[in-house]
């Protein structure tokens, strides 16, 4: 039985040597380069004595970078990976989280990390690590006492509270998911994915661990394209990218523009979407354009590595109606639970909750957030058994399969992001001069609006609020009040905000 | 022009529109940024921009895309 996530790696790498494996519009690396590497970056870190203890990856997208990945596996630790354009703030804010002892540098982010007041481990070249002989008795040493509940990486998500939680996923869970994935993707050794979502989130899991079970190829899409659909979709064409797995807004893009006019994906044969709702409109606009192309919709969250479910597009849709959800990967099972904690009534609405091995550890150094979302099934009275609460609220449609409603909290997704707004709120309120602030999504325009009172201006805050959170999180229009809106018990009065901007919307 | 210049300080208070010319060499605007300044032109001037213009060279400063306008109006 497969134990260990390296054991992909280590069966492919044989059998296709000198095929790319992952590769952005620049270079490539074969399987064999990334094998030889990540070998002697896992022999570097444990003879400088790090062993099952987060290392931090702080890299540009690259091949390198995913390599990293896989050598801090084989040292035993976990790799945290990190956004390179993140402000320096929430880094600190990750880092008193997390207490590393060592961070992996390219040339591009070692000196940001030596500036950080925060940190005072190791900074380790990349270069320097990637080229440092291997051991394959220390190695062998590694792989014996490891087990398949040890962690593979941590990816941070928002926090409601204003501080990132760093998600922990185990080899078992990772394995459990990938196998599944790949069942309900058809990957073979033909496939090429274009890598769309950040290498930081656990999303990117599906390009890279399908291309090292099967042996297939990741190509790293350079962020600027999905700014120009024509040069996107030229970019697809060019590396004849057969599969991929994008977030909707970036898929959106593409058709809203007419994109299809000009220019049509060729080799296209499989288009997996998520995090978000697929506007139909534009979902049948792709559907057209690519009518051989298999559509399926993922969902899933960090929590329980990355995807929980499937859903592969059988049918017409039409402009009101959502795609559904459908149904869990193989040992994956969503309960609906009701505010009673009860099954609710066949179509009728319920909490999804996630039961299975694909479950990951829960929060890092976080033991309270962990405890109020992992929690023990409320339908089972006799062992323990964790479910995790999504959070999410679902039903079963007429056919069975399970169809997406909304949130129960101020969660939302914005651009493929999981956002809290709470998150954004803390940070605001932190600005100096600001007595009050509140965010609310507007759904119509997938705008974050805040609106705030206090004597700073529109553009000091907006600027102040760059320094702190990604620019995924900036919201979209900010409006200053003179006062917050309150309801009758003194909570901020959304439904009002709402009204405001719709208000704003039409002077517009 | 003026009401260009809205829509992109409504977009990035913090950005000075008159003098930038490097809005995308210096990844100060994004994609979400792109999509909203596409579908506020096509409101406010009742053009639309054919996704072949949807290129660095016409997003890189408001004189660059307020000449894209222009000659889409003319057409």
């Amino acid at each position: 039985m497969q134990r260990n996530i390296l054991e992909y790696l280590e069966q492919t790498a044989p059998r296709f040597p000198d095929k790319t494996a992952f590769a952005n519009e620049k270079s490539g690396m074969t399987f064999q380069e990334v094998l030889d590497a990540s070998r002697n970056i896992g022999t570097c870190l444990a003879r400088k004595g790090y062993a099952k203890e987060p290392v931090v990856i702080y890299m540009k997208k690259h091949p390198h970078m995913i390599t990293a990945f896989w050598g801090v596996v084989y040292s035993g630790c976990f790799y945290v990976p990190m956004d390179e354009e993140m402000p320096e703030y929430r880094i600190g804010l990750i880092f008193e989280n997390l207490h590393p002892r060592v961070v992996i540098c390219d040339d591009f982010t070692a000196p940001k990390v030596r500036e950080m007041a925060e940190f005072d481990g190791e900074i380790l070249m990349y270069d320097e690590a990637a080229a440092y002989p291997s051991d394959d008795g220390v190695l062998a040493g590694i792989r014996r006492r490891s087990i398949d509940t040890d962690p593979v990486y941590i990816v941070f998500t928002s926090g409601s509270t204003g501080i990132p939680k760093g998600v922990v996923g185990c080899h078992r869970a990772v394995i459990d998911y990938v196998e599944s994935l790949t069942e309900v993707l058809h990957v073979t050794e033909d496939s090429v994915f274009a890598n769309q979502t950040p290498l930081y989130f656990d999303a990117c899991l599906k390009e890279l661990f399908s291309t090292l079970k099967y042996g297939a190829t990741t190509y790293l899409v350079p962020k600027q394209l999905f700014m120009f659909p024509v040069k996107l979709v030229e970019f697809l064409n060019e590396y004849k990218i057969n599969t991929v797995c994008w977030v909707v807004s970036a898929l959106t893009m593409i058709s809203s523009m007419k994109t299809f006019d000009k220019v049509v994906p060729q080799y296209l044969h499989t288009v997996a979407f998520g995090s978000e709702v697929f506007p139909i409109k534009q979902f049948n606009l792709w559907r057209k354009t690519l009518p051989d192309a298999r559509f399926i919709n993922l969902y899933g969250p960090t929590e329980a590595t990355g995807m929980s479910c499937y859903y592969e597009v059988d049918r017409e849709f039409e402009d009101t109606e959502a795609i559904p959800i459908g149904r869990p990967f193989k040992n994956t099972e969503i309960i609906l639970l009701d505010k009673d904690d009860k099954v609710p009534p066949q179509g009728e609405p319920g909490e999804m909750c996630i039961r299975g091995t694909a479950l990951t550890l829960g929060y890092y150094n976080n033991d309270e957030k962990t405890d109020e979302v992992f929690v023990q099934n409320p339908l089972n009275k006799s062992y323990h058994e964790l479910i995790y609460r999504t959070g999410d609220i679902g039903k079963l449609n007429e056919r069975g399969e399970l169809v997406f409603i909304s949130r129960k909290d101020y969660q939302i997704k914005h651009m493929g992001h999981r956002i809290e707004l709470g998150e954004i709120e803390v940070h605001v309120n932190m600005i100096e001069g600001i007595r009050g602030a509140c965010c609310i999504y507007d759904k119509e325009t997938e705008k974050i609006i805040l609106f705030y009172v206090g004597d700073t201006e529109v553009k000091d805050l907006v600027t102040a609020l760059k320094k702190k959170l990604p620019r995924y999180m900036i919201p979209n229009n900010v409006y200053a009040l003179e006062q917050m809106p309150l309801t009758a018990n003194g909570k901020t009065d959304r439904v009002k905000l709402k009204e405001i901007n719709d208000e704003k919307k039409r002077r517009k | 022009m003026e009401a260009l210049m809205e829509i992109l300080e409504n977009l990035h208070p913090e950005i000075d529109f008159n003098t930038c010319d490097t809005l995308i060499d210096d990844n100060l605007i994004d994609s979400f940024d792109i999509v909203t300044i596409i579908s506020e032109i096509n409101e406010e001037y009742d053009v639309v921009i054919p996704a072949e213009e949807i290129v660095p060279e016409n997003f890189n400063s408001a004189k660059a895309l307020y000449a894209l306008i222009q000659k889409l109006e003319d057409e």
